[in-house]
């Protein structure tokens, strides 16, 4: 029993980041159809960002905004000096011209961590404030995934209501439904997709520093992060908040049970939905549009 | 070009005679990749189709070879050939699934189809060796040849990849071929044409898985080891920057984009560290100032500048 | 005598609007029907039904007696269906020869060769440039596409389509956005085509069309509001209302 519920939590805590990692991507590629193949390095640069701050003595609040605002700032200078030049190309090359920028610029980005950081695996210092265990139903587990949870939930929260409540909500909503249309509706164009450009990325990278005392920091946390997203978001239907909030936890628990149960078919376990989504019902769980 | 085809053969057949085995092994591994990322180059340079999974092929290839040479207790030529028609039927069943889906559909799925092969090569470790690979292998001894030194494995490798490379010309010049690029270029038509679009996209799919295998068949017996490592995520995204940074759709280009990557990688990161940086910034400057590739690119450079001086 | 064409109760709607609703027709074998309407009528839309290229929501086409409805477009091709477009899709930086062979080889087994190479079928080229030299653009054969007028372009897009030697020939406002000379060359190419094949054909161009036309079936809102003789249809005072504004 005590089995299930340490790794339910376990799962409901690796949903959490995976939201925050995925929430944005899943945002970028709807409004400005564009697969951030960077946003795996994203995550892992605010991790790094974070673990720096808090070796400065900073404490985990302002790691986690300084780890957020650095990788936001990144993805604004790539956005407007990088993705725009691409934007003027025919459709069937600028996909294919901005899925290889981005990969282009992962490269740059993991060989800087590594150049930055080394080698070696750091986990982040859990903060002591959001320490030790809690005892509750008999159970013990630690406080921090708790906390993952919650401040995902909050976060959650924060974007529904933006989205929904928001002038910039609704014009982000609008883009993801009909470009062409808003568009043509006078959307500033422009500044939204710089916008969100900049707060996909900042989320990736606050995820980045949540997820630190959890996953660690290492190289190649960006590649392992990557394809989750891409599951996460293929799942749940691009462009939707509804389905990265439902892919995440979906695959969170999937990923989490498949590697204590099943551990030889652990990528198996996680990749299959994926192709099955892809395969039969394009659009995902809560998506408008096939990728 | 016309002079250059027979120099560069010349050229090619004297590399066993550069003093350094060192840089006699980079033309080696050049050539592999240069057999790799052309069959790559069939799916995203001439059936417009970008796959980010094509590690997967040359690591099916390779640990075949591997796990069937050493526990399975093959000769070397059974084992390859067996391999072959492996990666060859997963190319097929692959090409199933990864062609439901046209450009960023295809690329996805093809990203996932690799990944669950590297996680099966990562934690399947009964079989594959997980983490560790699996190691020991020996080199063949075609026709009594010992393969041990540089300049022996070189003409193998050599002996292998001309032919693979002439079968790639060979189809991109073929009435299929011209129906693989015009499907490319406007399916629609093509289909009311009489052409099947699917059937020719898959072909060429499965061809590519097959060119990667043999590209995996040279690398296993080159490194003599295999590990999980060379299906991953960054290798599919090396290939495919080798294609995109030679040249697309052109026969040469893969050709020099191998060259390119393999080069940065083997002699430049002897003297620059951070040569992973230097590549990714290559890329990026390559997708924004130079789309077409380094081939058609400096071909195009060459040719303003002699007009420009005529 | 069969029917090259048969068309019955076809509809077909896009997001709750019908494009085409309740269309019958029947073309005989050897005919020449010219497809008039204003635009919006369902003119194309008809013609992507026939070849396949959309799946009707219901009725049924049958080509030489063959049930297409459901069927892929290639395979229309194979039961001699040729098709030409309204917009311009060939091949551009491939020359007119290049567009052609393409052409030949959707309906030649030989599509399937990976071994031998396309510039080693002499007996293709030569077929090739005969069907430029029928529609007169055999000394433009080697000029890539994009380089060849749009006249030209446009009796490529027929070449292309005679190439197969179709028995049902679509043709897609073949006359749109000529020149006087230009829609005479035209007019040359399609008196040319033989007898025995089956021709449908969308026109704006009254004069030309009517001229080529034995019967004509007037599309109206995606329906069949008349369908008569040459005679017949220019004098009906509803088709004169609707279609040419008066």
């Amino acid at each position: 029993m005590a089995f299930w519920v340490i790794q339910s939590l376990n799962g409901l805590a690796l949903g959490g980041l995976l939201f925050l990692l995925s929430s944005g991507f899943s945002l970028i590629f709807g409004l400005m159809r564009v697969a951030n193949l960077t946003h795996g390095a994203y995550f892992m640069l605010g991790a790094y960002v974070g673990l720096s701050a808090l070796g400065a003595g900073l404490d985990f609040a302002t790691a986690l905004l300084a780890g957020g605002l650095a990788v936001a700032l990144f993805g604004g200078l790539v956005e407007r000096l990088i993705l725009r030049r691409l934007a003027a190309r025919p459709p069937a090359q600028r996909t294919l011209a901005q899925v290889l920028v981005t990969l282009g610029l992962a490269f740059i980005i993991a060989d800087g961590c590594l150049w930055i950081w080394g080698g070696d695996p750091m986990p982040l210092p859990v903060p002591a404030a959001l320490g030790g265990a809690v005892r509750a139903f008999g159970f013990v587990f630690p406080f921090y995934r708790l906390v993952v949870v919650v401040i995902a939930l909050l976060v959650a929260l924060a974007l529904w209501l933006g989205l929904e409540r928001t002038r910039v909500g609704a014009m982000i909503r609008a883009g993801v439904d009909d470009m062409e249309m808003a568009a043509g509706m006078g959307l500033p164009v422009s500044r939204l997709f710089t916008t969100v450009f900049c707060l996909g990325a900042a989320l990736a990278g606050m995820g980045g520093v949540l997820g630190g005392p959890i996953l660690s920091v290492y190289p190649g946390l960006d590649t392992d992060m990557l394809p989750l997203a891409l599951v996460v978001v293929i799942l749940g239907g691009i462009g939707s908040l509804l389905g990265a909030f439902v892919g995440s936890f979906i695959i969170g628990f999937v990923y989490t049970f498949g590697q204590t149960l099943l551990p030889d078919l652990a990528y198996v376990i996680l990749f299959l939905p994926m192709v099955l989504v892809l395969v039969l019902r394009p659009r995902g769980l809560f998506g408008t549009r096939a990728a | 070009m016309k002079l250059g085809a027979p120099v560069f053969a010349v050229a090619l057949l004297l590399v066993p005679l550069i003093p350094s085995p060192y840089y006699v092994n980079v033309a080696s591994q050049i050539l592999i990749a240069a057999v790799f990322a052309s069959s790559l180059n069939l799916l995203v340079g001439y059936a417009g189709l970008t796959s980010l999974g094509h590690a997967a092929y040359l690591g099916v290839a390779a640990y075949a070879v591997a796990w069937l040479t050493t526990l399975g207790g093959l000769g070397h030529l059974a084992a390859a050939l067996v391999a072959l028609a492996v990666t060859t039927a997963t190319a097929a069943c692959f090409g199933v699934l990864a062609l439901r889906g046209t450009g960023l559909a295809f690329l996805m799925i093809t990203l996932a189809l690799g990944q669950i092969l590297w996680g099966i090569a990562y934690r399947w470790v009964s079989l594959t060796g997980g983490d560790n690979g699996i190691t020991g292998l020996t080199r063949p001894q075609p026709f009594g040849f010992d393969l041990t030194s540089p300049g022996a494995f070189y003409y193998f490798t050599l002996a292998i990849a001309a032919p693979t490379a002439a079968a790639i010309a060979l189809y991109v010049r073929s009435p299929l071929g011209a129906a693989v690029q015009g499907t490319r270029d406007q399916p629609r038509r093509m289909s009311a044409l009489g052409h099947n679009v699917w059937m020719v996209n898959w072909i060429t799919f499965v061809f590519a898985g097959t060119g990667a295998g043999v590209a995996g068949i040279l690398f296993v017996y080159y490194n003599q080891f295999i590990g999980p490592q060379t299906l991953n995520l960054t290798n599919s995204a090396e290939v495919l920057l080798m294609v995109i940074s030679g040249g697309a759709g052109t026969l040469l280009g893969p050709i020099i984009g191998a060259a390119t990557v393999v080069i940065l990688k083997n002699v430049v990161s002897a003297y620059i560290t951070r040569w992973v940086m230097l590549l990714g910034a290559v890329f990026v400057l390559i997708v924004v100032f130079m789309p077409e590739g380094l081939g058609p690119g400096l071909h195009r450079l060459w040719h303003t500048r002699s007009k420009s001086t005529s | 005598m069969a029917h090259a064409l048969e068309i019955n109760e076809l509809r077909k709607s896009f997001g709750g609007l019908p494009a085409i609703n309740g269309v019958s027709l029947a073309v005989a074998e050897g005919e020449r029907r010219l497809l008039l309407g204003p635009n919006g009528a369902g003119k194309t839309t008809l013609f992507n039904l026939i070849t396949g290229e959309l799946r009707p929501d219901g009725g049924a086409i049958r080509v030489f007696g063959r049930d297409v409805a459901r069927g892929r477009p290639d395979r229309c091709a194979h039961l001699g269906v040729g098709r030409t477009y309204q917009i311009i899709t060939l091949f551009p930086r491939s020359t007119l020869a290049q567009n052609v062979v393409l052409a030949l080889l959707g309906v030649s087994p030989r599509r399937w060769d990976p071994l031998t190479a396309l510039s080693a079928h002499p007996s293709l080229w030569k077929r090739a440039r005969a069907v430029l030299g029928r529609v007169g653009l055999a000394a433009s054969a080697g000029k890539p596409v994009m380089e060849t007028a749009y006249g030209e372009q446009r009796r490529l897009e027929i070449a292309m389509a005679l190439a197969q030697a179709p028995r049902l020939l679509l043709l897609d406002e073949p006359f749109a956005g000529l020149s006087r000379e230009e829609r005479r060359d035209m007019q040359a190419v399609l008196g040319a085509i033989p007898r025995e094949v089956t021709v449908l054909m969308i026109e704006h161009d009254m004069d030309v069309a009517l001229s080529f036309a034995e019967r004509i079936t007037v599309l109206h809102y995606g329906q069949v509001i008349m369908e008569g003789t040459r005679g017949e249809i220019v004098a009906n005072p509803r088709v004169r209302e609707i279609y040419l504004g008066e």
